[in-house]
């Protein structure tokens, strides 16, 4: 679709649900900096973390110029309240222990690899742009969400019993990804099946069991989020609302 | 206008080192796409790509263009950013590599296609050249390095990792 024939709002909606995920998964991932099970992995999860900021300053950019009211990047990301944010649920949660948070990056770098490369062939030539620099770094998230799972699933009875617990206790807001959305410049209902072909493979190698598809919780999309974001905000945008400008 | 390689323009932006890798310049990097002049105001515009989206060297270099253009007679460059294509390891010129193992960083090989997990070939050593080396951890010192030890020499070394 020509993304000229669909309405402002609807482009700017699908611009903010891309960067704040991407926003959201970015601070999510920084807390585990100086916290994660050894220093290798705290610089891992502190680059990928910086890719996701990356991006989602690109989008958020574009988003506030689309927006055309004067918010800038700054404005989007630490001025807004949780019931303006689009991110889908599943970036939000918790980072949880080691494994849930591999959980997470594998199911979201799973969605966002196909959808990136989707995107880099649609008609919105800077929204393609970003997503061909973006989905390079996201084949490498989930790279390494893949090696751990499976070192983690086909580990020690502890390892596997805890990877186990921390796919089952996701999978259910992996639905909210996939949700349809027609009017998008790529319909994510088709990515599902990318998603299922590069996640499966990656579950059976690590021994652990595909959950059965049932509770779908959603609402992140249209701006109903979990509390957990609203205590996620408060960390990010205290010191730029508390000190409107400040800079180091 | 835009300018070639030898036109001293391009040579004041081509002079700005990369803040986290200081051997190499933003043209042996391939970061500097284009450096332009406007016929008639005399503006320099120069055009940049970011290796990776999140790089924190990016403002540096902005700056350091401006600061490098200005010394040179032009006060006021501009400093755009464009993203398509998406910058690659391939983009390193063959003096950037030597630059690179010089300084004991080994040089990314080829880039290849995007995908999970991809053959990768043996990443020798840049310090005492041996083939027998094993990756430490996939994420380096920065974004875009892994972090590597030979087995030979025994020490650990960055890899500029394809991309």
């Amino acid at each position: 679709m020509n993304p000229t024939d669909v309405p402002t709002q609807t482009r700017l909606d699908h611009l903010l649900g891309l960067a704040d995920d991407a926003l959201v998964a970015a601070q999510r991932l920084g807390e585990w900096v100086a916290a994660a099970p050894e220093l290798e992995e705290d610089v891992a999860l502190a680059n990928i973390a910086l890719d996701q900021l990356g991006a989602a300053r690109l989008l958020l950019t574009y988003a506030g110029e689309l927006e055309g009211a004067g918010r800038d990047e700054d404005a989007l990301a630490y001025l807004r309240d949780d019931r303006e944010f689009r991110n889908a649920l599943l970036v939000e949660l918790p980072n949880g222990d080691f494994a849930v948070t591999m959980a997470k990056l594998l199911f979201v770098s799973a969605y966002q690899l196909p959808l990136y490369t989707a995107l880099t062939g649609c008609t919105d030539e800077r929204l393609a742009a970003i997503a061909g620099k973006a989905r390079k770094e996201v084949a490498y998230h989930l790279d390494h969400a893949s090696l751990w799972t499976v070192r983690l699933g086909d580990g020690t009875e502890e390892s596997h019993r805890r990877m186990q617990a921390a796919v089952d206790e996701i999978w259910p807001y992996t639905h909210e990804l996939f949700t349809p959305d027609p009017a998008a410049p790529v319909d994510p209902a088709g990515l599902r099946d990318a998603f299922l072909a590069a996640v499966e493979p990656v579950l059976a190698t690590a021994t652990l069991d595909r959950p059965a598809d049932g509770w779908a919780p959603s609402g992140g999309r249209s701006g109903l989020h979990t509390e957990h974001l609203s205590y996620l905000l408060a960390e990010m945008q205290v010191l730029h609302r508390a000190h409107p400008g400040a800079r180091w | 206008m835009v300018t070639t390689r030898t036109d001293p323009t391009w040579r004041a932006a081509a002079s700005v080192v990369d803040p986290e890798l200081r051997v190499l310049t933003i043209e042996d990097l391939g970061v500097l796409r284009e450096v332009a002049t406007d016929r008639d105001s005399g503006r320099v515009t120069v055009t940049i790509t970011p290796t990776y989206t999140g790089c924190p060297a990016m403002d540096v270099i902005r700056d350091d263009i401006r600061a490098a253009l200005a010394a040179a007679g032009h006060p006021g460059a501009e400093v755009v950013t464009v993203y398509a294509p998406a910058w690659s390891t391939d983009w390193i010129s063959e003096t950037g590599r030597a630059k690179l193992a010089a300084a004991g960083i080994a040089p990314p090989g080829p880039a290849g296609t995007t995908g999970p997990v991809p053959l990768t070939l043996s990443v020798r050593c840049p310090l005492c050249g041996a083939a027998d080396t094993e990756q430490v951890s996939r994420f380096g010192s920065t974004a875009c390095k892994s972090l590597w030890r030979c087995r030979a020499c025994r020490e650990p070394f960055d890899h500029l990792r394809a991309f």
